[in-house]
């Protein structure tokens, strides 16, 4: 009798964590907008990536399109290969331009991608010819103060 | 010779402590091993985890909640200085999801649930109750420890995410409902920012560690206990503070070796 | 009544760090008998029972119950003794997050596998057996110091035990309660066919029950026999405890170096 509604008590203390773990994956986190759909990969090189990280989101006019799976150096061209599942929903022409971008200035790097006007589409396993790498802060300011330096000579 | 003192002084008790550390590794171990019986009457963790979890739901849901809260008006001030309040969202998240829920949640349970076990555990040795076990040939470490040991590490996981997804409404109650953040923004750069397996997993394993932690401290200390007034309440306080140093020294080695280049 | 001795104390020394405790000791506990083992507080006497119960290891000789050396048995063994024998500790130790019920039902549910309608009815006979068959459904904190003692004793019979051992069984009862408690140690040793062995210092109580006393002072036995014998003792100590006087082979005062009048000032 006693027993009973303590066991509620603790049914109901499980429910409402795991409830919150559930809140927090799909609310908070981004394991909602993993997609569950079908994908197909494809790879871009870049000479820098920058702080791009696996799981960025890879978008289209600012419309999640897919994310980063992984990110190795290839040996044989010294870049970064960027692996990227695209949502099988989403077909790209070939000559689909690839860019590392900043959300905001502070903001996370993801990948933005600008159609070109090719007829045929990017199949499984393409690869994106044309990129972009990414704006690395350091060098631009290094940049500016060198010339800066050099004016003053 | 008074220097002689202090020295030989301070070499007892860094002994002193090393020992009580073996000891309470061991009693980790004991503990391990005759989990059995818990797992087979769960009854037994059931009962705990309402004295340990429940209990503490409150102070938890209402703590987690103002620091959200907090969160919110001082990240909002922070971020609207270069322009990002839209950030708000996965500031308040990431900063409860990855650190506060669970460093937060693990120092609360340390001092209510923690200090709990510790003072009944030395009570009940002070009241001869833990002899009487014994004597019963009842190993009161599979009845009385091991059942409080998995009722906090199961407990605490759950208590850290109820905190952080209480904290993450408080922000959202101050940043979206009192200061007009766009809701939105606020919630997609928070899905943006906060990784399921980096961020959320990774607070989870803290709150487990930091749950065993706390769990066998405070029960160790309860074990080991003079059994007096002063023994007890000496304890309780041991308990409290060496686990919450416990959780913040856990918490910077466990951050350095999951968020270490992300 | 035969004289086959259940537990066997032979020659035992125990001292705690380098502090002799217990001095040569030799006992022998009868089957069936109700023995008590009396002296002062700070006499020993708890460390006596702790040897008995296997908690601690005697510095030289041994500790025999029922033809087995307790300190040489392993944990398994130690523990399968432990189950033949019942300790009731000094303020009843009940568990106090249990209720009445479940506190003597404790060990027939540790070491048992017996239904719960058998437990029940055995519960039920053991709380009877103690006059509190109506308090089962209560918690210990709501018990007084007499009921707690009484159900700590039906706790202790619950799986009839061949030895009971009684720390200070009287320690902080009234009157009424301390007959209670004596008499049922008295009924439930003869109904069960135990030994049962009582460390106390309440003389004038346990002369009433016992078969045999034995007196402990300073870690030696100063005296034994049986209850006539000790009350028609002319042995000083004896005499002493038994009728409580002030000062005699145990002295009032705490021994000292200086005299009361240095200690007070007053120049000689």
């Amino acid at each position: 009798m006693q027993r009973t509604t303590l066991d509620l008590w603790v049914g109901a203390f499980v429910v409402a964590g795991i409830a919150a773990l559930v809140v927090l994956a799909l609310k908070v986190g981004n394991l909602s907008t993993y997609n569950v759909s079908e994908t197909y990969q494809v790879t871009a090189y870049f000479t820098n990536v920058g702080g791009l990280k696996p799981t960025a989101s890879v978008r289209s006019a600012g419309v999640l399109v897919g994310r980063v799976d992984s990110i190795v150096l290839d040996t044989d061209r010294y870049e970064a290969k960027v692996a990227i599942s695209v949502d099988r929903r989403y077909q790209f022409p070939k000559d689909t331009f690839a860019n590392i971008l900043t959300s905001g200035l502070l903001g996370e790097q993801y990948i933005g991608l600008i159609p070109g006007g090719d007829e045929e589409v990017l199949k499984d396993g393409g690869v994106f010819r044309k990129t972009q790498s990414a704006m690395v802060l350091e060098d631009l300011i290094g940049k500016f103060l060198f010339s800066q330096a050099d004016s003053k000579e | 010779m008074p220097l002689i003192n202090s020295v030989r002084g301070v070499g007892h008790r860094v002994v002193g402590s090393i020992w009580r550390l073996g000891v309470a590794a061991r009693f980790l171990a004991m503990t391990l091993m005759q989990s059995g019986v818990s797992f087979r009457r769960f009854q037994l963790i059931v009962r705990e985890m309402f004295s340990s979890g429940v209990m503490s739901l409150i102070i938890i849901g209402v703590a987690g909640l103002f620091v959200g809260m907090v969160l919110g008006l001082q990240g909002f001030e922070t971020l609207k200085r270069y322009g990002s309040e839209s950030a708000l969202g996965s500031l308040v998240a990431l900063s409860l999801v990855r650190e506060l829920g669970p460093v937060l949640a693990a120092l609360l349970f340390a001092s209510r649930a923690g200090s709990a076990m510790t003072a009944e555990i030395g009570l009940m040795k002070a009241t001869e109750q833990i002899a009487a076990m014994e004597m019963m040939a009842v190993s009161p470490i599979a009845r009385v420890v091991a059942p409080r040991f998995w009722a906090g590490v199961i407990s605490m996981p759950l208590l850290a995410a109820m905190f952080s997804a209480m904290g993450v409404f408080g922000g959202y109650i101050v940043g979206v409902v009192m200061i007009g953040v766009d809701e939105g923004s606020f919630w997609s750069q928070m899905q943006g920012s906060v990784d399921f397996r980096n961020d959320i997993i990774n607070g989870v394993i803290k709150s487990f560690v930091f749950g065993v932690a706390v769990t066998v401290i405070a029960l160790f200390e309860g074990f080991d206990a003079p059994p007096t007034a002063e023994g007890v309440s000496g304890a309780t306080t041991r308990t409290v503070v060496e686990s919450s140093l416990a959780i913040l020294m856990l918490d910077f080695i466990l951050t350095a070796f999951m968020f270490r280049g992300v | 009544m035969s004289e086959q001795a259940l537990v066997e104390i032979r020659d035992v020394n125990f001292s705690y760090d380098r502090r002799p405790v217990l001095n040569g000791i030799n006992m022998s506990f009868g089957k069936g008998k109700v023995i008590a083992v009396m002296g002062g507080s700070g006499c020993g006497k708890t460390t006596l029972f702790r040897l008995i119960g296997g908690a601690l290891r005697p510095t030289r000789g041994e500790v025999r119950i029922d033809g087995k050396v307790i300190h040489d048995l392993d944990d398994k063994g130690l523990y399968e003794m432990r189950r033949k024998m019942g300790v009731l500790f000094q303020f009843g130790a009940l568990f106090t997050d249990m209720s009445v019920f479940d506190n003597v039902a404790f060990q027939m549910r540790e070491h048992t596998d017996l239904p719960e309608e058998i437990i029940h009815d055995l519960v039920m006979m053991k709380l009877h057996a103690v006059g509190l068959r109506g308090t089962h459904q209560l918690m210990p904190a709501e018990l007084s110091g007499g009921m707690a003692r009484r159900v700590a004793l039906a706790r202790t019979i619950a799986l009839d035990p061949m030895l009971i051992l009684y720390d200070e069984p009287f320690a902080g009862l009234d009157p009424i309660s301390l007959s209670v408690v004596g008499q049922l140690i008295r009924k439930l040793n003869d109904a069960l066919g135990t030994t049962s062995v009582v460390v106390t210092h309440d003389v004038q109580e346990s002369l009433k029950i016992v078969d045999y006393v034995y007196f402990i002072s300073d870690g030696v036995i100063r005296a034994e026999g049986t209850p006539d014998e000790i009350r028609a003792s002319s042995d000083p100590f004896v005499h002493q405890f038994v009728h409580g006087e002030v000062d005699g082979p145990l002295p009032f005062h705490y021994p000292v170096a200086t005299t009361y009048a240095q200690d007070m000032g007053v120049k000689s």
